[in-house]
């Protein structure tokens, strides 16, 4: 058996943009870490910050939230509502000195296949410095 | 220089007075204050529509029995009152009925709302204390000498929101050395000018802002980094974060007793986060145990990301949580740094919506491009 850390990450990523990119990534036979449990979301917008937290306190390593950029958004300003709940969760986590590098927030467009592969290899390899999350084993959760 | 009227009386009697007579007059149809309910010294919030039944009110006793936003909010839910009402509530329930109104859960048109500046409030459990009488005129002594009364909530000792803002009226309390003789009513709007009228008050020309109040406000900020720096300490992350909420019950008692937690249909009331027979598996296998009733660090931290950012530090929620935890210091110490963030006053200006509901195309514009 392997003794190395394989993180466990989950993967919000939102129907028109996002998840058509890391489809594309996949056709375009680029090498996806399997550590990425990806979610489809319709909008990034739906990304509710209790996913995020929830995922967190179940022992997820990290969480990627994922949605078009600013102003390419589907419906609009589903994107600008999901960045304002990261910069909420990010705050939060700094305030109570949680590890805010656990989540994170990126814009990927359905074109973007290279940087859908590039932001998820990165992802992982931080993911993989920092360790496994506490939570994974704290029972008072 | 503010519109200003002094009035030759002891404070708690003359507002009383004025209250009084603006009932007899008919110049309202109701008041909002608290009221003696029996003579074990048990205090809660009336709305008094007869004269007679008003010779119980004690509109600046020094209780906070529930915030009175939330109160405001649950009879002005499907519009406003249809007659003119005084409301005498405190700065943090001002604020928070602000709030309210803001998520259309009540109106603010018809209300003659009355403030004073605020010493803060006594812990509820001194509610009923054989002390009462003895505790609560300590207390008016320090706030006539503009000092901190340990007897108060561990919020109320640490707020420099104590000056109310949107108030018609100002009660001007705070740093009065003369409070047992005279006080000053302030003025802020045409509305509070008008009911001023029945007054038995000469006019003043003075600033709300004196020398008391600035040196309150400075001893309160030192307080307010004292606390904040001691309740979860930093760098220490989720170790902390346990070793604050792990007495807690999971009763909600926080959210339920919270002005701005209005859901009706709270998230965490529902079943949505119980555990399927699966998962409770597979998490009891890797962590080889669980904490029953499980959740609750999930339940805090999800109620801070709906309602820190407008949190008005009211302290509602240390007050009655049965396990003494200090849910307070820690939402109001997150609830700063996001108002930072956003740049927000909650309960300041009731035209700003919530940062939760908008969004500024032009901010953050280096988020989620790295």
């Amino acid at each position: 058996m392997n003794d190395k850390f394989t993180p466990n990450i989950i993967g919000f990523l939102c129907n028109w943009c996002s998840y058509t990119g890391a489809d594309l990534a996949g056709t375009s036979r680029m090498k996806i870490p399997p550590s990425l449990k990806t979610i489809r979301v319709m909008c990034s917008g739906r990304i509710d910050p209790l996913f995020v937290l929830e995922s967190f306190i179940k022992g997820a390593d990290g969480v990627m939230m994922m949605g078009c950029h600013p102003g390419d958004c589907h419906y609009q300003k589903g994107n600008y509502n999901a960045r304002r709940r990261y910069v909420m969760l990010n705050s939060i986590f700094d305030t109570l000195g949680l590890e805010k590098k656990r989540i994170g927030l990126w814009w990927v467009s359905a074109s973007e296949a290279t940087r859908f592969a590039k932001v998820t290899n990165e992802y992982t390899k931080e993911i993989e410095k920092l360790g496994p999350n506490p939570t994974s084993k704290e029972i008072f959760l | 220089m503010a519109k200003a009227i002094k009035i030759k009386k002891n404070v708690e009697e003359g507002l009383f007075d004025f209250l009084k007579s603006l009932l007899e007059k008919e110049k309202i149809n109701g008041v909002f204050t608290l009221k003696k309910m029996d003579d074990n010294g048990a205090i809660s919030y009336s709305l008094i529509t007869s004269p007679d039944e008003f010779k119980d009110a004690v509109p600046l006793y020094p209780f906070m029995p529930v915030n009175a936003g939330k109160a405001l909010s649950s009879f002005t839910l499907l519009g406003k009152t249809e007659e003119p009402i005084a409301a005498v509530l405190r700065p943090c329930e001002l604020r928070a009925f602000v709030e309210l109104v803001k998520r259309a859960q009540g109106d603010l048109e018809n209300f003659l709302i009355i403030s004073p500046t605020c010493g803060g409030v006594l812990s509820l459990n001194l509610m009923g204390d054989k002390n009462q009488e003895k505790i609560v005129s300590q207390y008016w002594t320090s706030v006539q000498k503009a000092e901190i009364s340990p007897d108060t909530r561990e919020t109320c000792q640490f707020c420099e929101n104590f000056l109310p803002i949107n108030a018609d009226i100002t009660v001007a309390a705070l740093g009065n050395k003369d409070l047992d003789k005279e006080f000053i009513l302030f003025l802020n709007s045409p509305k509070g000018e008008e009911f001023a009228k029945h007054a038995e008050g000469s006019a003043v020309s003075e600033e709300i802002e004196t020398k008391e109040i600035n040196e309150f406000r400075k001893k309160r900020e030192e307080l307010r980094e004292k606390f904040f720096k001691e309740t979860g300490k930093e760098g220490e992350g989720l170790k902390s974060l346990i070793n604050i909420f792990a007495p807690c019950l999971g009763c909600h008692g926080c959210s339920h007793v919270c002005p701005i937690c209005y859901c009706v249909l709270c998230d965490f009331d529902a079943k949505t986060h119980e555990y399927h027979s699966a998962s409770l598996s597979l998490d009891l296998k890797n962590k080889g145990g669980l904490k029953v009733p499980t959740g609750n660090l999930l339940f805090h931290l999800g109620r801070m990301t709906h309602m820190a950012v407008s949190c008005v530090n009211c302290g509602m929620c240390s007050d009655v949580c049965p396990v003494n935890i200090p849910v307070a210091t820690v939402f109001s110490k997150v609830g700063s740094s996001l108002q930072k963030v956003f740049n927000y006053f909650p309960g300041k200006d009731i035209e700003e919506p919530a940062p939760q509901g908008t969004y500024k195309e032009e901010e953050f514009k280096t988020i989620g491009e790295q």
